[in-house]
């Protein structure tokens, strides 16, 4: 098991009322604003299992909104990220899915679109006590859970792209914690996710998308 | 240094003749690979927010998100003024602090988990009202959350700290669990006498249902915050007057998780039963969000 931390026991310091409905929304949505690039222009969120019933009474639609405009989930502007979001010109969607119960209690899909009108897809679950687990990113099935500085780089399935990834990593002497790909299926789209302890050098970027087989990187900083 | 269990703590303090509180901040730099002045650090942050929370709502009450609670600590605040208190000084504050932040974090006020956002008042509610009542150092109320952590370190390593998972027992009760061993700490007791404080709590909260009205995280959740303030403080005056504690911590820790999980999921943060469901609590839903 992980090192439990006092800080995981006092804490986390969050905007109430409820770590898995509150604060572990915001950190849903604030992992997925930093997977798409520039400022989001129109964002919708899909809310199932318990969200879809108490979402208002527990403040997770300001929790999300809050997320995605990139506060903390100790952030007091959560409150008002209503009129904040109106403020910035940031269009917002909440959609309630009852259907879909054979699915997480606590499962949220957050569909954005940025000014570029590029558009992605997160899905995350809310595990409790502010725990998260990002499970899918554009349709393809992933995990993580942000608790580390992560480098997502998506690619073409080709031999040597992992090669390429690692070499970019060890270049800077950046140690990995864990690493893993997922696919959509052989040869078509693939997400390599690499977790790492420490910061993560920014400049990584620019090599890794020097092979013509990645076509972007996400890096979320822990 | 590091420990899994109480035994293994109890060992820890006795060997190097430390206080629960000093093995589990030695803990958090070796394991946690930081230094004491970033942990001192953060725990002056917790113990801030813990403040401000505790003490915002006897001011400016404000009515929650669901509308079923706002206003209680302002009213007990009233009624401690008057002199009509019943429980005393370190108990009547204890119970109105505690009442204070789940009223902040009903109205998506800043608030810290302690262990979680449902229980986060009965930490701050013992510690705030006996360092009030006893005129003690905010450096000796830092060390009592580090003890009141180790507490919870230990529920949330070998059992559960979740509703949905042990009831509010493991939300409550263990948040309880860690107030009344702080309180023995900071009171002059021995790690042991902690560990057995912590230990009665557990032992008199057993089996307590996690069943919130309207599935909001205000009703009967602050009231159970008050109730484990007095629980915390019975079992510290126990532990504190050497009444011998005859299940160590481990085995109620233990216990508390397999009754826990022994209960149905109806009484397990869902909203299907207990309080939730009664006829009252169904009639407020409607008016609720």
């Amino acid at each position: 098991m992980a090192f439990i931390s006092v800080f995981d026991v006092l804490g986390p310091n969050m905007i109430g009322p409820s770590s898995s409905h509150t604060a572990g929304t915001a950190v849903i949505a604030y992992l997925a604003h930093k997977m798409i690039a520039g400022p989001i222009k129109q964002v919708e969120f899909i809310l199932y299992g318990s969200f879809s019933k108490t979402y208002k009474g527990h403040g997770t639609d300001r929790a999300l909104l809050g997320g995605i405009m990139g506060f903390g989930t100790d952030d007091t502007r959560i409150r008002d990220s209503f009129s904040i979001a109106k403020e910035r010109g940031l269009e917002y969607h909440f959609t309630i899915n009852e259907t879909e119960t054979d699915i997480y209690p606590n499962t949220v899909d957050i569909m954005m679109t940025n000014e570029a009108g590029q558009t992605m897809t997160v899905r995350g679950e809310s595990l409790g006590g502010g725990k998260v687990r990002i499970v899918r990113i554009n349709g393809v099935e992933v995990d993580f859970t942000g608790e580390y500085s992560a480098i997502i780089v998506v690619h073409q399935d080709k031999p040597g792209v992992v090669a390429h990834i690692t070499k970019c990593l060890s270049d800077r002497n950046a140690n990995i914690a864990f690493m893993r790909l997922f696919r959509e299926s052989r040869g078509h789209t693939a997400y390599t996710i690499v977790e790492s302890d420490d910061h993560l050098p920014e400049n990584i970027v620019e090599s890794l998308k020097e092979n013509s087989n990645v076509h972007d990187v996400m890096v979320i900083q822990s | 240094m590091d420990f899994k269990n109480a035994k293994e703590l109890l060992k820890l303090c006795e060997e190097q003749h430390m206080q629960i509180s000093e093995v589990m901040r030695q803990r958090e730099c070796d394991m946690g690979e930081t230094t004491c002045d970033i942990i001192d650090h953060k725990m002056r942050r917790v113990l801030e927010i813990m403040r401000n929370s505790a003490t915002q709502p006897i001011k400016t009450p404000v009515r929650s998100m669901g509308g079923l609670i706002g206003g209680e600590a302002k009213k007990l605040d009233v009624h401690r003024a008057r002199g009509e208190s019943i429980c005393g000084g370190v108990l009547g504050r204890a119970i109105m602090y505690s009442m204070a932040v789940l009223e902040v974090n009903a109205t998506m006020g800043l608030i810290v988990a302690a262990p979680t956002a449902g229980s986060s008042g009965v930490v701050p509610g013992l510690l705030l009202a006996l360092q009030e009542e006893y005129h003690i150092s905010d450096e000796r109320i830092l060390d009592a959350l580090m003890t009141a952590g180790a507490i919870g370190y230990l529920a949330m390593n070998n059992a559960t700290v979740a509703g949905a998972v042990g009831g509010c027992q493991a939300e409550v009760g263990v948040a309880s669990a860690m107030a009344a061993a702080a309180a023995v700490e900071l009171m002059g007791g021995r790690p042991s006498q902690c560990l057995d404080a912590a230990s009665t709590v557990l032992m008199n909260m057993l089996g307590l249902v996690c069943d919130p009205v309207a599935g909001l995280v205000e009703y009967p959740c602050q009231n159970r915050n008050a109730a484990g303030v007095a629980n915390a403080l019975t079992a510290a005056e126990l532990a504190l007057s050497e009444v011998p504690q005859l299940i160590p911590l481990d085995e109620m820790i233990d216990t508390m998780y397999t009754v826990g999980k022994k209960l149905p999921s109806e009484l397990r943060e869902t909203a299907q039963g207990g309080c939730a469901t009664t006829p009252s609590a169904c009639a407020l839903c409607a008016q609720c969000f």
